[in-house]
């Protein structure tokens, strides 16, 4: 369905992405000036116009407060993993005890799905694997499964709730 | 102190680089194989950096902008092909 | 090298990310190299090079930012894209492990048939 000619649909569909991509260009680029915001600006109107038609559905940022404080626990859990995973390579492998395990998903936006997927790969020991789009689950490699249900619940309480609140 | 840092550091990466090529020569799937040269990628990402900074040059970043770029998408394309057959259905 | 007009504090700072990007990347590529199966081995490379290569390019980007006049952020740029593409590089291969039926380490649970 395209949207009306006049619309802001229309002419500015992403106007978040848009930003987005100027301030990339900015960064790019190493450089402040008048001129190049202009272009990155006429960038990000550009690129959004001409490929929105690829495109899913946009995601609702509905609170970009929570987004921030997700980030930050990210970036703290991120270098605890990287620790944790350094201990487990560097002890002898018989000490290991890798396993599978399914994770039932309660979001249903796909950019949060993806999110959430890749926060998983980037945190203590566990890699997600397989998203089976039908039952609505994710596939977990876990390097240390002591206790499934564990697992589980801490990857809902730590990652998914704060997600589900950003983007319900 | 950074002059004496940044070769140690580049030893540290040419090793992980040579262990990269260890699981690049042995296999034993192919799988492993895309794995080690993922990693051997970015590997070589940093040690451009390294450079970088030793020359004192600070002109190398597209080159490892590029080199990651190459990286991501040769990476997802190779496990695209073992998933399907195709690399582009 | 003119490193010797930086304060002892920021090179202290930098030499300190890249000693310690160095070491996790070399631990990852240390797991790659000799953990059991592809699924344990995926862990590697996936966490510990992808920080490594971080904090190396952070500390580049210290660097440069004193070196040179003004902030030098393109260096922000790779680091978040490799962290960004990681995760999704290490689904796609654990997918294709998977669909080919790489077998796991004896005592690995729940390993999926397909």
């Amino acid at each position: 369905m395209t949207p009306a000619f006049r619309s802001r649909q229309f002419w500015l569909p992403r106007p978040l992405f848009s930003l987005f991509l100027a301030l990339l260009w900015l960064l790019m680029v190493n450089e402040v000036s008048v001129a190049h915001a202009l272009l990155g600006l006429a960038l990000g109107v550009g690129i959004p116009f001409v490929t929105h038609g690829f495109w899913p559905e946009e995601a609702k940022i509905r609170r970009p407060l929570p987004l921030l404080r997700y980030l930050l626990v990210l970036l703290v859990d991120i270098l605890r993993s990287n620790l944790v995973v350094a201990l487990r390579i560097l002890r002898p492998a018989r000490h290991l005890q890798p396993g599978f395990f399914t994770y039932p998903l309660v979001l249903e936006d796909d950019f949060a799905i993806t999110i959430l997927a890749s926060t998983i790969s980037l945190t203590p020991g566990t890699v997600s694997i397989h998203y089976d789009a039908e039952a609505n689950t994710l596939l977990v490699h876990a390097l240390h499964l002591e206790d499934e249900a564990e697992a589980i619940a801490a990857i809902r309480e730590r990652y998914e709730q704060p997600l589900e609140e950003i983007f319900r | 102190m950074i002059a004496f840092v940044i070769p140690v550091a580049m030893t540290l990466f040419a090793i992980a680089a040579l262990l990269n090529l260890y699981r690049l020569a042995v296999g034993p799937d192919i799988v492993d194989r895309i794995l080690a040269l993922d990693t051997l990628m970015i590997n070589s990402i940093a040690l451009i950096v390294l450079a970088d900074m030793r020359m004192g040059l600070g002109v190398l970043f597209e080159l490892a902008l590029l080199i990651a770029l190459m990286g991501f998408v040769g990476t997802v394309a190779m496990s695209k092909y073992l998933l399907r057959g195709d690399v582009i259905e | 090298m003119t490193s010797i007009d930086m304060p002892w504090t920021l090179q202290l700072v930098v030499a300190t990310f890249l000693l310690f990007g160095a070491l996790v990347a070399l631990i990852g590529s240390w797991g790659l190299a000799k953990l059991p199966d592809f699924y344990t081995r995926l862990h590697g490379p996936t966490k510990a090079s992808t920080l490594g290569v971080g904090c190396t390019l952070i500390g580049s980007l210290l660097y440069f930012s004193h070196q040179q006049d003004g902030v030098s952020v393109q260096e922000a740029l790779v680091t978040i894209f490799l962290f960004a593409t990681a995760p999704v590089s290490a689904h796609m291969m654990g997918k294709a492990a998977l669909r080919r039926r790489l077998p796991g380490v004896p005592g690995t649970r729940n390993l999926p048939d397909r």
